[in-house]
């Protein structure tokens, strides 16, 4: 009963807002953003309708996802399904302390975030994917503005990757060059392929750029959290980052702070919802490699993984 | 008269070079001496020290977060009303969304078939100018419909539809109370500076604050970029009417709404649907930009594709963007040279109403074909044709066939050229650049504009990003400078004939329109991610102005001064340059401003490629949801377009007046 007239004030107080003239409750739409990429669409169309499946009254939103964080702490969009660790971790980690946004359950999904090359590379660079290998052949990736050095193609500045103090701990012959999105990632790889030129780029997994092209992640020195902030750490006892990044970042969901008063069945069906890299990498394949629509994607694979989300919508019920 | 001022100007030749020479070099003189003495100068004279710099970004987020927060009304914020007025777009979006493609479920009626969109956006063209302009509004219409872009194309036309009417409104609304109320145009004139030079990355975080993301909140940011052209353009076209027209309005005794009403709005026509067609025009320029906020629709669509690698599919949502621009844009145009018909008394019905009997018979076939086949209702999607996998080998093709050549012009560029510039820029101390353009503001035009423009320059050196800003300052600048190598010379070929002019400028009109993201990603392809890549970006975008203004300025020299040259004697050369060019410059310069600021504005997008600049601690910004930042980087670029726009305009205008061409 004070779920139910919290619930209803607050709807008041939005509709009030939003100036329409009738409160609703929970009948509200819970939204959903889609960014601009397939995974994540599929992903968003299979929550809305594992959501809808539970009662609930489902609403697409498409937003940046850099913008997203913003709307999700307004309440404009209610819920992020895929939150990664090295993309949207400090933007998340931001809300979350301002108490606007809830972290609502973590997939099994692990997200690995490292240097990557395309598999051709490996034939004028025997020993890949060691990185002693790769730094001994840094002079096949150098270009005009970089030589002798190698060129590492790194992702945008503020996803705070630490390549360049990695590059320097480790004494590697490279220079770090911030590509300014992850479409400028793709579109150097997708050009260096065509050429058969040796490329050594910034690429996480799942992805869909896995289902395109073959490549593999170089091997740095394992990650250990003291290699962050304990110089003596590793091979060089003066300086951090003498290692690779984690293996193993968290793919989590983030929720508006009122989603569980609001829609509390709905939150329980979106604590279960449980993606493994596998899941990603099929949703990616459904709309990248077999092209179709996101929501024909998120119906198919709905059949194929009945028994699965039948676990998770059964123990909400 | 004209040759005798012509003669009397080259005989004044010879001394020219010595006395024009010094004033400029009197400009230039303490900022040379101040960079060439970088290395003596105190650090606080070369870069403003971290203890000076005023927080602006922390006053912006105050008022951001006072706003939002605090409840200034009462009973509700300002958040809070934004978001109620932007909840009154919703109704006219949906409906004429569902007028075009989604149909109204509720009550059981269906969106319009395409064959009738297409059929009535011919009669429209053809009632509005001829057969001509119908054929491509119902082809271009017909073209989203086969290839597939359907459901994206009326999405996007439905938001320009409804969004270019409520800015027109509110442009209109404002231009009048500028030109109404001196205060109010002291006001708003500057504001209108400012807003049209930010960055349009800097507004989507406020956006998302104060009205949310989805389709609405792209529709509402859309109004608010198409807002500024019509205010200005109202503004012009009112303080335009000839205070004859005004007097006879006042003789015949119109009160003040009357004069207004009756004799200034009708007599401002041209110059005001003028700003309808740019409203329309920055609305779909803005279509893309829109999709970060969640507009749905082609510019959504084109990014994902982008992202996605599929740039074949990319390119075609471009070129519908493309096609509606060019439509509409021709649409509008026609209207604003429409001239009111007259006919016999005596005509027949359909003589007296022939378009809107056409019309109805184009609904009426229309619904009967519909009927009849479910293809006149909406074009099946195994049937539509695509034309990606031709851009796509087409861009393999570029990126193949032309890497290796273009890889020694990259290189030989950046090591010879933009890094040795980069390293001059990066040394210029910020007392330097207060000196130069309080200097070249003071010998422009005194006192005020000199105050104005250093007042620019000290903001962005004191707001503590002088380093990142110098780094665009020298994107821009190169870009413009290859800008005007390439251009000037495009431009000066084009204003021979009739017919290059039309090339060049339908050449013109079709890039400006393609939503620049799609360059990007071939220029990264091509140049790999730097800083030729983003200068490339860069030209293709801005070279647009200086082609265009080179044309006009070119072709509207006085005709009598042009004849004046031939009677006496004059080459084609010396024509060209004794002649147009001295007379058409000023206009050029124009054209050099505008290249400036369309450099700007790409200088920011170019940041997806991959920079060090003010554009890239934009989008820090919008990672890291700091408004207040993404505000005052957002001004600092505004400043340095305004600096520049105020210099050139300022020497524009002295310049005309010499050349006896003000007006």
């Amino acid at each position: 009963m004070t779920h139910f007239t919290k619930s209803a004030t607050m709807a008041t107080i939005m509709a009030f807002a939003a100036g329409t003239a009738f409160a609703q409750d929970s009948t509200d739409p819970i939204k959903i953003p889609t960014h601009n990429w397939s995974s994540q669409i599929v992903g968003a169309h299979i929550v809305g309708k594992l959501l809808e499946k539970g009662g609930a009254k489902v609403e697409y939103v498409s937003a940046d996802s850099q913008v997203v964080y913003t709307a999700l702490c307004e309440g404009d969009v209610s819920l992020v399904h895929e939150v990664w660790e090295g993309a949207f971790g400090v933007a998340f980690q931001k809300v979350v302390k301002e108490g606007c946004v809830v972290d609502a359950a973590t997939h099994d999904a692990k997200t690995r975030e490292e240097w990557w090359y395309p598999t051709y590379v490996e034939e004028v660079c025997p020993g890949l994917p060691a990185w002693e290998a790769l730094n001994a052949c840094a002079d096949k990736f150098a270009t005009a503005e970089t030589a002798p050095k190698g060129r590492f193609l790194g992702g945008p500045v503020d996803w705070l990757k630490h390549d360049a103090e990695r590059v320097e701990a480790l004494g590697m012959n490279f220079e770090v060059v911030n590509a300014g999105s992850s479409a400028a990632l793709w579109a150097e790889l997708e050009s260096a392929v065509k050429r058969k030129e040796p490329i050594v780029l910034f690429n996480w997994t799942p992805n869909f750029v896995e289902a395109l092209y073959d490549g593999k992640f170089v091997e740095f020195p394992a990650f250990d959290p003291k290699c962050k902030d304990d110089p003596a750490w590793g091979s060089n006892k003066q300086l951090s980052y003498d290692c690779g990044n984690p293996k193993d970042g968290y793919l989590k969901i983030a929720a508006w702070k009122e989603f569980p008063t609001k829609w509390p069945k709905a939150y329980a069906i979106l604590q279960k919802i449980n993606f493994s890299n596998m899941d990603i990498a099929v949703q990616a394949k459904l709309a990248d490699i077999d092209n179709m629509e996101p929501e024909a994607a998120a119906d198919k694979w709905l059949a194929d993984n009945e028994a699965r989300w039948k676990a998770w919508m059964g123990s909400a019920s | 008269m004209s040759a005798a001022t012509l003669t009397r100007q080259e005989a004044m030749e010879p001394q020219k070079p010595l006395a024009a020479m010094t004033r400029p070099l009197l400009v230039v003189l303490p900022f040379l001496v101040l960079l060439l003495a970088a290395s003596l100068l105190p650090d606080w004279a070369v870069q403003v020290p971290k203890g000076w710099t005023i927080p602006f970004v922390d006053w912006a987020n105050m008022v951001f977060d006072h706003l939002r927060d605090d409840a200034i009304f009462g009973l509700f914020s300002f958040r809070d009303l934004t978001r109620g007025a932007a909840e009154l777009i919703t109704w006219p979006l949906a409906f004429v969304e569902g007028l075009l493609v989604s149909g109204f479920p509720d009550i059981g009626i269906a969106a319009m078939p395409w064959v009738m969109t297409a059929g009535l956006s011919g009669v429209l063209g053809w009632y509005l100018r001829d057969w001509r302009l119908g054929a491509l509004a119902a082809g271009c219409v017909a073209y989203m419909a086969i290839f597939g872009k359907w459901e994206l194309s009326m999405i996007t036309l439905s938001v320009v539809l409804v969004a270019a009417p409520i800015a027109g409104l509110i442009g209109f609304g404002i231009g009048i109370l500028a030109v109404k109320k001196q205060w109010f145009e002291a006001l708003v004139v500057p504001l209108l500076n400012v807003l049209q030079s930010l960055p349009h990355f800097s507004y989507l975080i406020p956006i998302a604050i104060f009205i949310g993301v989805g389709h609405k909140a792209g529709a509402i940011a859309t109004v608010i970029f198409a807002i500024p052209p019509m205010a200005r353009l109202t503004i012009l076209g009112l303080k335009g009417v000839a205070e004859e027209v005004r007097e006879a309005g006042k003789m015949a005794g119109c009160t003040r709404f009357q004069t207004l009403w009756m004799v200034e709005i009708p007599s401002a026509r041209q110059p005001l649907l003028v700003g309808v067609n740019q409203v329309i025009m920055q609305c779909l320029a803005m279509v893309v930009i829109a999709s970060f906020v969640g507009a749905r629709g082609l510019g959504h669509d084109l990014l994902f594709r982008l992202q996605a690698l599929k740039i074949g599919q990319a390119l075609e949502s471009g070129v519908a963007i493309v096609l509606m621009a060019i439509t509409l844009d021709q649409l509008s145009r026609a209207a604003a040279h429409k001239e009111p018909s007259h006919l016999a008394p005596d005509a027949s019905l359909l003589q007296r109403f022939p378009f809107l009997a056409a019309s109805l018979a184009v609904i009426a076939a229309s619904l009967l074909l519909a009927a009849i086949t479910p293809y006149a209702q909406a074009w099946p999607s195994e049937l539509a044709l695509s034309t990606a996998p031709f851009w796509d080998a087409l861009v393999d093709w570029i990126t193949v066939t032309l890497y290796d050549p273009l890889q020694y012009l990259r290189n030989a560029m950046l090591l010879y050229v933009l890094i040795p510039i980069r390293d001059l820029f990066q040394s210029i101390p910020w007392t330097a650049m207060v000196a130069l353009v309080a200097a070249a503001g003071w010998s422009l035009g005194g006192f005020r504009l000199a105050a104005i423009v250093s007042g620019f320059v000290l903001f962005i050196a004191f707001a503590g990003y002088w380093e990142r800003s110098l780094i665009t300052a020298y994107m821009v600048t190169v870009a413009v400078l290859l800008c005007i190598m390439i251009g000037l010379p495009i431009g000066i070929w084009a204003s021979r004939s009739e017919r290059r002019t039309g090339i060049a400028k339908l050449l013109c009109d079709t890039f400006q329109t393609f939503p620049s993201f799609i360059y990007l990603i071939p220029v990264i392809m091509l140049f790999k991610v730097g800083d030729v890549a983003a200068i490339s970006a860069i030209i293709i975008y801005a070279m647009i102005p200086i082609v265009r203004y080179t044309i006009f300025g070119l072709r509207n020299v006085p005709q009598e001064i042009v004849e004046a040259g031939i009677t006496s004697g004059c080459t084609q050369r010396q024509l060209l340059w004794n002649i147009r060019m001295p007379l058409a410059f000023p206009e050029i310069m124009l054209g050099i401003n505008q290249t400036i600021m369309f450099a700007l504005f790409m200088v920011i997008i170019a940041a997806f490629i991959g920079t060090k600049d003010i554009g890239q601690e934009i989008f820090r910004a919008l990672t890291f949801n700091d408004a207040g930042k993404g505000l005052v980087l957002g001004l600092c670029v505004a400043f340095m377009g305004l600096t520049a726009d105020q210099l050139i305009t300022a020497w524009a205008t002295r310049r005309k007046q010499k050349l006896g061409l003000a007006g």
